[in-house]
């Protein structure tokens, strides 16, 4: 079988189109290639849909933590704490459990024990608590001298968030945020490694990397190979956020400048 | 465990909870804890170690050892930790069967890798088939410990790296006018500088370690997660003497709160640590510090 055949069979494998049975024996490099490619899918998916959503919620905990006001900055708090402050696995598996069993009462909940929507819920969650902190931090360090001038200017309320806070606490919060963003990618692996089920064996990368794995027991082809995607994955990451970067600090100077400065640690 | 757990009367009250909760099973659960306490315990030092040898690796003069600390250093970042973890759990066990099978069986000729399958002779067997049943449980353990601690210990020294590198210069500097040796300025000046700037890294090193150690549960073992999930789930009244339902969404709330008050005393713990580490450095930390006490 040709590798262009293999990849018309598998290449979207990880969505239902094309081959349903997984090969069982004798892989090809080009087999392993296709279906842990096939499976960058779920991870991109997961990815993105979480970072967008996830921005806009992490902006209203970041302002609610900054507020002076005890009623919202106490929740923002909580609920900053509480995703930040437990391991992501046993989120997923308490969320999954949760929905289970909203399911059994109420079964309109049936689509959120399914990964697509309850992982992506969990996840969302998350990523909005640690990007508000980032968020918070970069709000608690904008130049006192801006605010200043925004009223002095005769700015308040709504247009000053605007024009002068928002952009500005984006600006200071972009490099984490792009950190940020590398590992919730990274996070998102660990969805069918959890209670998900991967129905149909539609999983994600590293869901077919340790099936191959355990097939072959050979861990020393597979896994390169998801490493390989991860690491693309990450540089394009780093472009897409370095471009953004460039525009946000495009008013400033060239020595003012933030300058993105990767330090791709840690995970969460 | 109680005596009046025997009377069938206690079914239906609040005291049938006591019961249940301190049945066989349960302190398998409990014991679960420990071990993963003692994961913590264990890696933590281990990693740190390897972290401060890749660091050392990384910043020596010699290129080849100098390209394998950074090597070291990069590797691990920019791919998700979990596929290293489930990479070498196998990796590891497959490296020490291999070198086993060639130091103990010698004669052997047929190839190891045979299509799908990983074949060393019987006596090169981690642990021997023969060996109890806590032998196994203490070999899993033990990879999963080394493993943890490759993981994290070039998370430690990246960060180690980094602190190496935020200590002045001058002071290396003066330490070579006074006529040290490059061994004695780096054990004598860089090392007991290099831990403030070091310990907001580590600190949060620490944070991410605690919140790995359910990954233990992918790496075969018998952890808090596995008990949850298997204490948990439906029980009948056929199969034990505790029938209840599903119940795992509360086994996991508490294994979320669980890791909410390790955090959080952590935190607190950490926090202490770095207010007296900063006493009377010259760095933004301690100039607050001396703010807050003279103000």
């Amino acid at each position: 079988m040709s590798c262009l055949q293999t990849i018309q069979d598998y290449g979207l494998r990880s969505v239902g189109l094309g081959e349903r049975l997984l090969p069982k024996s004798d892989f090809t490099l080009c087999e392993q290639f296709t279906l842990i490619g096939s499976g960058m899918i779920w991870n991109v998916y997961f990815g993105i849909m979480a970072l967008a959503t996830g921005f806009f919620l992490a902006t209203a905990l970041a302002l609610g933590k900054a507020s002076p006001n005890k009623w919202l900055r106490k929740p923002s708090e909580w609920f900053i704490f509480l995703f930040r402050g437990s391991p992501l696995f046993i989120q997923f598996f308490f969320a999954y459990f949760f929905f289970l069993s909203l399911k059994k009462s109420y079964p309109m909940f049936d689509a959120f024990t399914s990964a697509w929507l309850g992982a992506l819920i969990v996840l969302f969650l998350n990523t909005a608590a640690y990007t508000g902190e980032i968020f918070y931090g970069a709000l608690r360090s904008i130049p006192k001298g801006d605010i200043e001038a925004a009223d002095a200017y005769g700015m308040s309320g709504w247009s000053r968030f605007r024009r002068v806070i928002w952009p500005t606490m984006l600006r200071l919060a972009w490099p984490a945020y792009t950190n940020e963003a590398i590992f919730l990618f990274h996070a998102t692996t660990l969805v069918f490694f959890s209670a998900f089920p991967a129905w149909q064996q539609r999983g994600d990368a590293l869901y077919y990397a340790s099936y191959f794995a355990d097939k072959t027991f050979n861990p020393f082809v597979p896994y390169p190979i998801l490493a390989f995607y991860f690491i693309l994955l990450t540089l394009v990451i780093v472009w897409g956020f370095g471009q953004f970067n460039k525009r946000l600090n495009k008013h400033l100077p060239a020595t003012k400048q933030i300058k993105m400065k990767f330090r791709l640690n840690l995970a969460r | 465990m109680f005596s009046y757990c025997a009377d069938p009367d206690t079914l239906g009250t609040f005291r049938w909870f006591t019961c249940y909760l301190t049945n066989g099973v349960h302190w398998s659960f409990y014991l679960s804890f420990i071990k993963v306490l003692a994961l913590l315990a264990v890696t933590a030092p281990v990693a740190l170690g390897f972290g401060f040898a890749g660091a050392m690796a990384a910043r020596s003069h010699v290129p080849p050892l100098s390209w394998l600390g950074k090597a070291y250093i990069a590797i691990v970042r920019g791919v998700p930790d979990i596929a290293f973890f489930l990479f070498f759990v196998i990796a590891l066990d497959q490296g020490f069967e291999w070198i086993r099978h060639k130091v103990l069986c010698p004669e052997w000729t047929d190839p190891i890798r045979q299509g799908n399958d990983f074949l060393v002779c019987q006596a090169a067997k981690l642990p021997l088939g023969s060996s109890p049943e806590w032998m196994h449980e203490t070999y899993g353990f033990f990879l999963a410990v080394i493993t943890f601690s490759i993981v994290f210990g070039a998370f430690a020294a990246n960060v180690l790296f980094g602190g190496m590198r935020a200590v002045p210069h001058a002071q290396l500097e003066t330490a070579e006018a006074y006529g040290m040796s490059r061994r004695q300025i780096f054990w004598r000046v860089l090392v007991p500088q290099m831990w403030v700037y070091a310990l907001p890294g580590l600190s949060n090193l620490w944070m991410v370690l605690i919140k790995a150690t359910p990954l233990l549960f992918l790496l075969g073992i018998e952890d808090i997660v596995y008990w949850a999930r298997e204490l948990g789930g439906t029980k009948t009244s056929k199969f034990t003497q505790y029938p209840h339902g599903d119940w795992r969404m509360w086994y996991f709330l508490f294994l979320l709160i669980f890791y909410l008050g390790m955090t959080r005393v952590s935190e607190i713990g950490l926090e202490k640590l770095m207010r007296r580490l900063s006493h009377g450095q010259a760095t933004s930390g301690g100039e607050l510090l001396r703010k807050e006490t003279t103000a």
